[in-house]
């Protein structure tokens, strides 16, 4: 697939241009057919012409306008299920995906590895096992386009976005903001590097500031004083956190949530939205205060403590 | 066309025009003749299209470069978004509804005028302010968050000047508002006797249902945008997320009218091509009824289809697929269009004045541009070439190469009527083929780098892209010249063109049926309707091969 445009760099990409492909030569046949026909009647009626007119034909009545009404539409149809065939595979996010997370901000991406490597304008990611990004912005709205892969997904302020890929190309690739967020929106760009497992091993590894994420999340656990509250042996009535990841959590009201990142994120930062059944909404909020990068350690310690747990 | 037009010289009667009615300014600022007002906003977009011709002009130039030669980043981002404001609000929203529509909508109808003739030149002086504001925001240095105005970064980031031109906006829609209003109370109250709704002219329909459009739709854009006046100005907290906002429910509400508004530019551009198509190919429109459930059916579905601008925005997966699956469904009746218009030459006696010319182009870019709209109502496909040049490509096929060919068309085919002037057929000509060409030539080459992954509103980008630039740039230049000759003729005809009689192109409607250009009430008796539109040949029979069969005129003058 050398010399594809544009460049590929995983099996999805393959596909998804294979799709393209088809949708094309589709509508190239429907243009070629619109041409002839317009073109055709153009030189056979123009005015004088000796070509028959007389009585339309039986054939041409409400039937033929039905028909290709019909067509049209099954047409349609077909091309949409095919289309979401394809996107579904995009919607359940792969197991065992490394986790990487992405924080923009006017303009620059910030990317930082499972172990803590910081990396700006770089997002360095293995091939050959799937990658699942975290992403979220401390201002506007960006968005992270991977044109090699295919694959597009706005970053918000306030929330979590994901997007998840398995690429199979090592190589050098673009890595673009897509939605305009200010004056440097076009020099908010950088480079994915897709890296052999063991160049990617090999170069994470060789990094400063190598250190496990969710250790440094335990330690921004106690500097934070939420060990004080939340540790079981603690006297304040607080929710215990073992095991909390992934969860279902019963809300005070009678609503149940998952306690994903976006669960976790806002129970740090709007402690009053969402109350644990059974406790006092006591927490203080921690905005301001934990920055978007704290964050992103806090969460992976949160999310360590589910694992250990879990038989 | 000169010999026919002799015939019908002798039918003007001696009455004065509406242009010779009265010659002092304040005679034209302070008119409610539906005909004069046309040309109060028809000199007014046509302002404003240069103006926004000319910042793309910008823009194109400093593309031919990957790096950047000319311009700041704040200057190019000021650029591209004066350009989508002016483009979209005051020249294609406005454009055919308010000046052909204005025109010609009570005359096809058979009316005097249209039904509320004061606030229809409220309409044009709200138009006038709310341009004030835009072009106040131009001189106070410009806005930066394109055309979209999206949140946060239009309230809380951007340092231009947001507040004046989303007020500019806002209050041009309200122009659009009254328009609206005032068209719906015309076709409905003022149609004259035996004018039944299905003897109505495709372009009145197509007014109609731009009218429905733009009275549901447009309140929407003002409450938006009244938001984020809101909260860049009062720091109220509404699309902030520092402040507990959502900046999606901006999207939801801003393309709640936008996408409908895409319709409003192209509706009425599937009237004029109607009139046009079956007048110089001499046939009845091809399922006459279909094309206007086919309006009716776009104008409807047009409001369920806002999410698919908002695929990767980080709405729920299945939204997606619903936006998607409407999205498709909205495409149906399109099509049946290009058919039937296809279709309408089949069996004519056809012959290629430039308004057919016009309308021919609009017919092939207008399939162009649909098609890619299904690439892009595909959820993985929209994916990888949303917010590329691919969407720029494809809006631009719809919006340019489809309404403002029609737009062209329309003004070549009423230009007659209006002024009572021919201009000159051979430039019209070349003019109406040098914009079909330089048109392809900016924007194909859009699809292929949109498709290679080239964001939009880039100033500087991967050098790989430059040679799909500079072809899109040299286009570009073609475009310019083409748009720029029909200035050019069109004004030269005012003075030179020869005498054009009440209908040069022997076509049917009601307003073939009274001078040119028409005296001040339309119609000196007015008309009864006794058939059916574009009765260019009789029931079910086209023309015989040598003769051209006499048209049927839709009203009964005496």
């Amino acid at each position: 697939m050398t010399g594809a445009y544009p460049l590929q760099a995983s099996v999805y990409a393959g596909e998804w241009d294979r799709l393209f492909a088809v949708l094309t030569v589709a509508s190239a046949l429907v243009v070629a057919l619109v041409f002839i026909a317009i073109v055709g009647f153009s030189i056979r009626y123009r005015r004088g012409s000796r070509a028959p007119r007389g009585f339309l034909p039986e054939i041409i009545t409400n039937e033929l306008e039905l028909g290709w009404t019909a067509a049209t539409a099954i047409a349609f149809l077909f091309l949409f299920w095919w289309a979401a065939v394809q996107q579904l595979q995009n919607v359940v996010p792969p197991a065992n995906a490394i986790e990487l997370h992405v924080v923009a901000k006017q303009w620059m991406w910030k990317v930082q590895q499972p172990n803590g490597v910081r990396e700006i304008n770089e997002l360095h990611a293995p091939v050959g096992r799937p990658v699942r990004l975290i992403m979220t912005s401390q201002d506007v709205i960006h968005s992270l386009f991977l044109p090699a892969l295919r694959l597009k997904q706005d970053v918000l302020p306030g929330r979590y976005t994901y997007l998840s890929f398995t690429a199979d190309k090592p190589g050098v690739y673009h890595l673009l903001c897509a939605e305009l967020c200010g004056s440097e929106h076009s020099r908010m760009t950088g480079r994915l590097v897709l890296m052999t497992a063991a160049d990617y091993a090999r170069w994470s590894a060789a990094q400063p500031g190598a250190e496990n994420l969710a250790a440094e999340g335990e330690k921004l656990f106690r500097s934070f004083g939420c060990s004080g509250c939340h540790a079981s042996q603690s006297s304040v009535h607080a929710p215990d956190l073992n095991g909390i990841f992934g969860h279902k959590v019963q809300l005070a009201g009678g609503r149940t949530v998952i306690a994903d990142e976006a669960y976790l994120r806002d129970s740090i930062l709007l402690p009053q939205k969402d109350v644990v059944a059974g406790f006092d909404p006591i927490m203080p909020s921690f905005k301001g205060t934990v920055s978007d990068d704290d964050m992103v350690k806090l969460i992976a310690y949160l999310k360590s403590l589910s694992a250990e747990t879990r038989p | 066309m000169s010999d026919a037009a002799l015939i019908y010289v002798r039918h003007r009667d001696k009455e004065e025009s509406y242009l010779q009615h009265c010659h002092t300014l304040w005679s034209w600022i302070t008119t409610t003749d539906h005909k004069r007002i046309g040309i109060l906003y028809a000199l007014s977009i046509t302002f404003f299209f240069f103006i926004g011709g000319l910042a793309i002009g910008a823009v194109r130039l400093e593309l031919m470069f990957p790096h950047g030669e000319f311009l700041s980043d704040d200057a190019y981002n000021r650029l591209f978004t004066l350009h989508g404001i002016v483009m979209v609000w005051f020249f294609l929203v406005p454009s055919i509804p308010t000046t052909l529509g204005n025109f010609l909508l009570p005359m096809m109808i058979g009316a005097r005028d249209v039904a509320f003739p004061r606030l229809n030149l409220v309409s044009w002086y709200i138009f006038i302010v709310g341009a004030c504001f835009a072009i106040f925001s131009i001189v106070a240095g410009g806005v930066d968050t394109g055309w979209t105005f999206y949140t946060p970064l239009s309230t809380m980031f951007s340092n231009g000047a947001v507040i004046s031109a989303a007020a500019g906006v806002f209050i041009v829609g309200f122009s659009s508002i009254a328009t609206g209003v005032n068209f719906i109370t015309t076709v409905h109250l003022l149609r004259a006797p035996g004018m039944t709704w299905f003897r109505l002219p495709l372009f009145v329909w197509s007014i109609y249902a731009t009218s429905l459009v733009m009275v549901l739709a447009t309140p929407v854009l003002a409450m938006s945008l009244l938001l984020v006046i809101a909260e860049r100005w009062l720091g109220m907290p509404i699309f902030n997320p520092a402040n507990g906002g959502d900046p999606i429910l901006f999207q939801h509400l801003f393309w709640f009218y936008s996408h409908p508004a895409v319709y409003i530019m192209v509706l009425p551009a599937m009237g004029v091509v109607s009139e046009v198509f079956a007048c110089f190919a001499r046939r009845r429109v091809f399922g006459y009824s279909m094309m206007v459930y086919a309006m009716m059916a776009i104008a409807v579905i047009g409001f369920f289809v806002w999410g698919h601008h908002m695929f990767v925005s980080g709405q729920s997966q299945y939204a997606n697929f619903v936006f998607s699956f409407l999205s498709f469904m909205v495409a149906v009746p399109s099509a049946i269009k290009v058919f039937n218009w296809t279709a309408t030459l089949y069996r004519g006696q056809i012959t290629f004045e430039a308004p057919l010319i016009y309308s021919l182009g609009f017919l092939g870019l207008f399939t162009v541009g649909g098609l890619t709209g299904l690439f892009l109502a595909s959820v993985p496909i929209d994916v990888h070439v949303t917010d590329t040049y691919f969407v720029v490509a494809h809006f631009h096929y719809i919006m340019v190469g489809g309404s403002v060919s029609a737009f062209f068309a329309g003004l070549h085919f009423w230009w007659p009527k209006v002024t009572g002037r021919l201009y000159s057929e051979a430039w019209a000509r070349f003019a109406a083929i040098v914009m079909f060409l330089g048109f392809n030539t900016t924007f194909m080459p859009q699809f292929i780098m949109g498709y290679g992954g080239m964001p939009r509103r880039y100033h500087v980008y991967p050098p790989e892209f430059q040679i799909w630039h500079v072809m899109s740039s040299v286009g570009a230049v073609v475009l310019f010249v083409a748009y720029t000759l029909p200035l050019i003729y069109l004004t030269w005809s005012l003075f030179y063109g020869k005498k054009a009689g009440a209908n040069p192109w022997e076509a049917t409607g009601l307003e073939w049926q009274t001078a040119s250009p028409p005296p001040k009430d339309n119609f000196k008796t007015l008309p009864r309707v006794k058939a059916p539109p574009y009765r260019y040949h009789p029931d079910r029979e086209a023309p015989d091969a040598e003769n051209r069969e006499p048209e049927t005129m839709q009203g009964d003058m005496t």
